[in-house]
C-alpha cells in the first residue's frame, strides 16, 4: 500500500512547485509535479512594441536573467531578418558565459549544496584536517587551519544563538548525509566564499547592461557604444575590468567549485544510479560564432537524444509544425479544438481554466489537471532540458572540447559514462559546461579586443529599428539555452504589433504534468524508484528535484488566441 | 506614521537570569552547549557572547508573484555583504530562495517565527497578490498568496514590499492585467509598509533598508508614496552624469550613433530619467559598478508605478502623461548656450505645468529648434 505525501514550497528554486508522490517500501512509486502560481505574460504582450518586449519576457525570470531577454530580441531580429554586428554577438555571449558562471555556481552552493551537505556536522570537523584535505584537492588560497577554524566558530555562535534562520528546521543528521565532517566544513566555508563571490561576476552585465539583475538588451544589437577615447564608454578601463572579471570566475570555478563538486560526489556515487528519469534529451544549441542563423558554428551544438544513446543525435527544428508541440490534458487550460490535441507555439491557444480543489487544499486531483504548466513534447516525446542535455549532446556529437571535460571527470570519479544519466550526472554536468563556459567567454573576449583593435567599434545595425520599415506580418523563432536548458520564443508581428508571442521554456519541459498519453514529463520520470528513508523528510526527494535547477517563474504562462480578455475563472472545485 | 516601531526582544541570557538562575548555571550551560554543538573548548567565549546578544531581528520573506529578481539583487549587496546580514545582523527565518528546509518543515518554520516573535518580526514581501478567480493563481502549501499574506502580515511589526511587484504590480498587474495582480499597500491597511520599488530595486538600496532599521532603530523616513526618502528623494535625470548634455541639447539620436558614442543625454531615445525616482545614478548598479544610462541604454523607469504602460520604451518621456511633477526652476539659469532654449523650454515648460498639449507644442518648437542647430 502506498503512502502519499507533498512537498510545498519546494524551496531552494525560483517560484512555486508542488511534488506529490506516492511511497511503496521506501521508494517513489508514483510522483506528480505542479506549478501553483501563473502571471499570463503572454497576453500581456499582445498589441505591444516588439522592441519592448524583451523588458517584459525579461521579467519573467530573475534568477535566469538576461536570457529571455537576449532570446526575445532573437526571435524580434529573426523576423524582421536584422543581423547585428558582430561585437554584439561577442558582448552577448560574454554575458551568457558571465551568467551560466552565476548560476551554476550559486544553484550549486545556495540552491543544492544543503541537499549533500550537513551544516550542523561542519562543526564536528578538524579544521587542521580540513586544511589538509582542502589543500590536496586544490590550490585556492584560503585554505588554512585558520580560515576553517574561523568559520567554525562563526558558524558555532550562529547555532548557539538558537536562531538558526535559514538552517532552521533543516535535515542535519539525515542518515542520508553521507560527507566526512571536513568535507561538510569545506562545503560550508565556500557557501559563504560563494555568496560573496557570486556578486562580482555579474558586475559584467552592469558594464554591458547597465545592471543585473535584468541588464538592457536591444533590438539589433547592444546599446553600450564603444569608444576607446571616451570616459564613459566601453573603453579600455570598462574592458579590463571585464577580463579581469572573467579570470577571476574561472579561477573560482576551476579551484573552488569543481574540486568541491568532485570531493563530494565521490560520497555519493550511488546517486549515480538514481533519478535518471527519461532518457530523452533536447537541446536547441547557442553561442553563435557566426551569426545566429548558422547553427553549425554554435559552441553549444543542438540536437536530440532518444532512450540515452548518444550514438545518434537528432535535427531538431523549431519551425516545423509537428515538432515542438505544447498539450494540456493535466494543466489548467482549455483548448478550443479539443483538450487532447498538441499545438506549435506558433498556433499556440489557450485559456486558462482553473479546476483544481479549492483552496485551502491538502492534496491536488492528481488524474485530473493539476499545473499550470502546459505539457511540451517533441515529436511526441517527453524531454529533458538542460546542462545534462548539452553535455551530451556535445559529447554524443564527439566535440573534443566537451569529450575532454567529460572523460576527464569520469575517470577521475571512476564511473562509467552510464552514470551520467542521473542526479549525480545532472549536477556534475552543470559543473562541466560551467568550466566550458569560463574558457568560452575568454575566448570572446579576447575576439572583442581583436575586432577593436582592428578598428571595428559597431556595436548595433539600426537600419530596421523603425517599425516603418518592417513587413506587414513577420514570424520569428528566437532560441537560447538558458542555464536550466532549451528556450525558445515565438513571435509573429503584424502591423508593427505583437498579435502572438509564445514562449516554450526549459522548466515547462522538466516540470509539465503528464501528457495526453499519460507519459510522464522530466521530474516525474526522473522521482520514480528514487529512495525515501524518513517519509517526514523529503530529502532525497530534493536532491532529485534540485539536480534540475527548477525555475518555476519561467514555466507558467499564457496567451489567448483571440486577444480577448481573459475572464475571471469562476468555476473552482468543480 | 510612527516610525520607532523596533520591539524590545531579551537575551537569551536575561531571560534564564529572570527565570531565577545564577550566571554560574548559565557559564555551566554554556560549556554543554559548546560540547554539544561539536565546538572545541576555545569557541565557549564565543557561545557565551552570542547567548548575551540581543537576537537577531526575525524576518520572514515571502515569495508570491514574482521572478526573484529583489532576492537575486539582494544577494548581490556589496555593503554589508549579504553573509554578514544572514549570519549578523537579521534571523532569515523564512526565505523560499534560500532557507534549507521544504515542505512541513519550512511551513513549521514559518510558524514558529509567527508565534514566537508575535508582533517583533519584520515581514518582507516579494511579489504581487493575484486577486483575480479568488486567488488560485498564486498558491502555495494549498492556499492561495492572499490567505497566506493575511496571516502573516497580522503579527508583524512592518511590512517591507520589496520591488515593483509588491509596491505597484510591475509586469504582470501592466494592461489587461489579467490575474489581478495587486501590491501589499492595496491589500493590508494597518501595518507600516516601506515600499522599495524598482525591478529589481539596487542590492544596496535593499540592504541599506534593513541597515537603516536596525542601526537606527526605526524606519527611514518615507515620502508620500511610502518609499524612503534616502534612496527615492531625486529623479534620475536630476542626479544623471549626461545632465549637462540635455542642458545643452545634445543627444544620441540613434543608437550607437556618433552622438551615442560621445556618450550624451539619450532623453531622445526613450529616457524616463526625468520622470524616475530612484537612487540609479547615485548609488549605481552592482557595487557601484555602472547604471543603465552609462551603459547606453535609456532609463526604462522601472521603480515607478505602471511603467510598463507609460508610453513605448524607445517613446520621448514628455509624449507621455506625467512627464515632470514637480518644478525645476534651475533649467533656465543653466542656458549657457543660448541656441539649445527650444529644448530647455520643453524641459522647463514641462516640468513647471505639466500640461499635455502645451508640452506637445513646445516639444516641436524644441525640435525644430535642434534641427536648426544640427543643420
Amino acid at each position: 500500500m502506498s503512502k502519499r505525501i507533498v512537498v510545498d514550497p519546494i524551496t531552494r528554486i525560483e517560484g512555486h512547485l508542488r511534488i506529490e508522490a506516492d511511497i511503496e517500501n521506501g521508494k517513489i512509486k508514483d510522483a506528480f509535479s505542479s506549478g501553483t502560481m501563473v502571471r499570463l505574460l503572454e497576453e500581456i504582450l499582445q498589441g505591444r512594441d516588439p522592441r519592448d518586449a524583451w523588458a517584459f519576457v525579461g521579467r519573467v525570470c530573475g534568477v535566469c536573467t538576461s536570457i529571455h531577454s537576449l532570446t526575445s530580441v532573437r526571435c524580434v531580429e529573426d523576423a524582421l531578418d536584422i543581423k547585428i554586428p558582430p561585437n554584439a554577438e561577442l558582448v552577448r555571449n560574454i554575458m551568457f558565459c558571465a551568467q551560466y558562471m552565476h548560476d551554476h555556481v550559486v544553484h550549486f552552493y545556495h540552491l543544492h549544496a544543503m541537499d549533500w551537505v550537513d551544516v550542523v556536522n561542519a562543526l564536528k570537523a578538524d579544521p587542521k584536517k580540513t586544511s589538509e584535505l582542502a589543500q590536496s584537492i586544490s590550490h585556492w588560497p584560503k585554505s588554512s587551519t585558520g580560515y576553517f577554524s574561523d568559520i567554525q566558530k562563526r558558524i558555532g555562535k550562529f547555532v548557539a544563538s538558537g536562531q538558526l534562520g535559514i538552517f532552521s528546521n533543516g535535515y542535519w543528521g539525515h542518515k542520508a548525509y553521507k560527507l566526512p565532517a571536513e568535507v561538510n566544513l569545506i562545503g560550508l566555508a565556500h557557501y559563504l566564499e560563494a555568496l560573496e563571490w557570486q556578486k562580482e561576476i555579474v558586475k559584467i552585465h552592469a558594464i554591458f547592461g547597465g545592471k543585473n539583475p535584468h541588464p538592457n538588451y536591444l533590438v539589433g544589437g547592444m546599446a553600450c557604444a564603444i569608444n576607446l577615447d571616451d570616459v564613459s564608454m566601453i573603453n579600455a578601463e570598462r574592458l579590463a575590468y571585464v577580463g579581469q572579471l572573467l579570470q577571476d570566475g574561472k579561477d573560482f570555478i576551476e579551484q573552488v567549485y569543481i574540486p568541491d563538486l568532485m570531493a563530494i560526489a565521490s560520497f555519493y556515487k550511488d546517486w549515480g544510479a538514481i533519478g535518471g528519469g527519461l532518457g530523452n534529451y533536447l537541446v536547441y544549441g547557442d553561442l553563435p560564432t557566426n551569426g545566429y542563423r548558422d547553427s553549425s558554428a554554435y559552441k553549444f551544438p543542438g540536437g536530440a537524444i532518444l532512450n540515452k544513446d548518444v550514438s545518434k543525435i537528432y535535427e531538431v527544428d523549431l519551425r516545423k509544425d509537428d515538432e515542438v508541440q505544447e498539450f494540456i490534458t493535466h494543466s489548467w487550460y482549455e483548448y478550443a479544438g479539443g483538450n487532447d490535441q498538441g499545438l506549435h507555439p506558433w498556433k499556440g491557444e489557450s485559456k486558462v481554466k482553473y479546476s483544481g480543489p479549492k483552496p485551502p487544499f491538502d492534496h491536488l486531483e492528481t488524474d485530473k489537471k493539476y499545473s499550470y504548466l502546459k505539457t511540451p513534447r517533441w515529436k511526441g516525446n517527453a524531454m529533458e532540458v538542460g546542462p545534462l542535455a548539452r553535455v551530451l549532446v556535445g559529447y554524443g556529437l564527439g566535440r573534443e572540447d566537451f569529450k575532454e571535460v567529460v572523460d576527464k571527470a569520469l575517470k577521475d570519479l571512476n564511473v562509467p559514462i552510464t552514470a551520467l544519466f542521473s542526479t549525480l550526472g545532472r549536477t556534475a554536468a552543470r559543473g562541466l559546461e560551467s568550466t566550458l563556459t569560463a574558457q568560452w567567454g575568454l575566448d570572446f573576449y579576447n575576439q572583442l579586443l581583436a575586432n577593436i583593435k582592428a578598428g571595428d567599434t559597431r556595436m548595433a545595425d539600426m537600419s530596421k529599428f523603425d517599425p516603418a520599415t518592417w513587413p506587414k506580418s513577420a514570424f520569428g523563432v528566437g532560441h537560447t539555452e538558458a542555464p536550466r536548458g532549451a528556450l525558445a520564443h515565438w513571435i509573429n508581428i503584424q502591423d508593427q504589433k505583437i498579435a502572438n508571442y509564445q514562449l516554450v521554456v526549459p522548466t515547462t519541459w522538466n516540470a509539465s504534468p503528464r501528457d495526453s498519453k499519460g507519459g510522464m514529463s522530466a521530474y516525474e520520470a526522473a522521482l520514480i524508484d528514487t529512495p525515501v528513508s524518513d517519509e517526514t523528510q523529503p530529502l532525497e526527494i530534493l536532491r532529485t528535484i534540485h539536480s534540475f535547477d527548477p525555475c518555476m517563474a519561467c514555466s507558467v504562462h499564457l496567451y489567448d488566441e483571440e486577444g480577448k480578455t481573459i475572464n475571471r475563472v469562476s468555476v473552482l472545485g468543480d | 506614521m510612527d516610525n520607532d516601531i523596533i520591539p524590545k526582544q531579551p537575551t537569551y541570557y536575561e531571560e534564564v537570569e529572570r527565570k531565577g538562575y545564577s550566571r554560574r548555571d548559565f557559564v555551566k550551560f554554556v560549556s554543554l552547549m559548546t560540547a554539544f554543538i561539536g565546538l572545541e573548548q576555545s569557541a565557549i567565549g564565543q557561545v557565551a557572547k552570542a547567548l548575551q546578544t540581543k537576537p537577531r531581528m526575525p524576518v520572514i520573506w515571502l515569495h508570491f508573484q514574482e521572478c526573484t529578481c529583489c532576492s537575486e539583487s539582494f544577494i548581490r549587496s556589496s555593503h554589508p555583504i549579504v553573509a554578514d546580514i544572514l549570519l549578523d545582523k537579521i534571523s532569515l527565518d523564512y526565505s523560499e530562495t534560500l532557507m534549507a528546509a521544504s515542505g512541513t518543515q519550512a511551513e513549521a518554520a514559518l510558524n514558529n517565527t509567527m508565534t514566537k516573535y508575535k508582533g517583533q518580526y519584520i515581514l518582507c514581501v516579494e511579489g504581487s497578490v493575484p486577486m483575480g478567480a479568488d486567488g488560485v493563481y498564486c498558491m502555495i502549501g494549498g492556499k492561495t498568496s492572499f490567505q497566506i499574506l493575511n496571516e502573516v502580515a497580522e503579527g508583524a511589526a512592518a511590512i517591507i514590499a520589496w520591488g515593483s511587484c509588491a509596491s505597484n504590480g510591475c509586469v504582470q498587474s501592466a494592461k489587461p492585467n489579467p490575474t489581478k495582480a495587486t501590491p501589499i499597500h492595496k491589500l493590508i491597511t494597518n501595518k507600516p509598509i516601506i515600499k522599495v520599488p524598482g525591478c529589481p530595486p539596487i542590492g544596496e538600496v535593499m540592504a541599506g533598508v534593513i541597515v537603516h532599521y536596525l542601526t537606527f532603530g526605526k524606519i527611514p523616513e518615507l515620502d508620500r508614496l511610502g518609499r524612503p526618502k534616502a534612496f527615492y528623494n531625486k529623479r534620475v535625470h536630476d542626479t544623471c552624469y549626461r545632465r549637462p548634455f540635455y542642458d545643452a541639447g545634445l543627444f544620441v539620436e540613434s543608437f550607437d550613433d556618433e552622438n551615442a558614442k560621445n556618450g550624451y543625454c539619450l532623453y531622445k531615445m526613450g529616457c524616463k530619467g526625468p520622470t524616475t525616482y530612484n537612487a540609479c545614478a547615485v548609488t549605481k548598479w552592482n557595487g557601484g559598478t555602472s547604471f543603465p544610462i552609462q551603459a547606453g541604454h535609456p532609463c526604462i523607469g522601472c521603480s515607478e508605478e505602471n511603467f510598463w504602460d507609460n508610453g513605448r520604451l524607445y517613446d520621448r518621456a514628455s509624449a507621455f502623461a506625467g512627464f515632470g511633477i514637480e518644478a525645476d526652476a534651475d533649467t533656465l539659469g543653466k542656458v549657457a548656450l543660448g541656441v539649445t532654449l527650444g529644448a530647455v523650454a520643453v524641459h522647463a515648460v514641462a516640468t513647471n505645468f505639466g500640461k499635455g498639449k502645451t508640452i506637445h507644442n513646445h516639444i516641436e518648437e524644441g525640435n525644430e529648434s535642434e534641427h536648426e542647430l544640427e543643420s
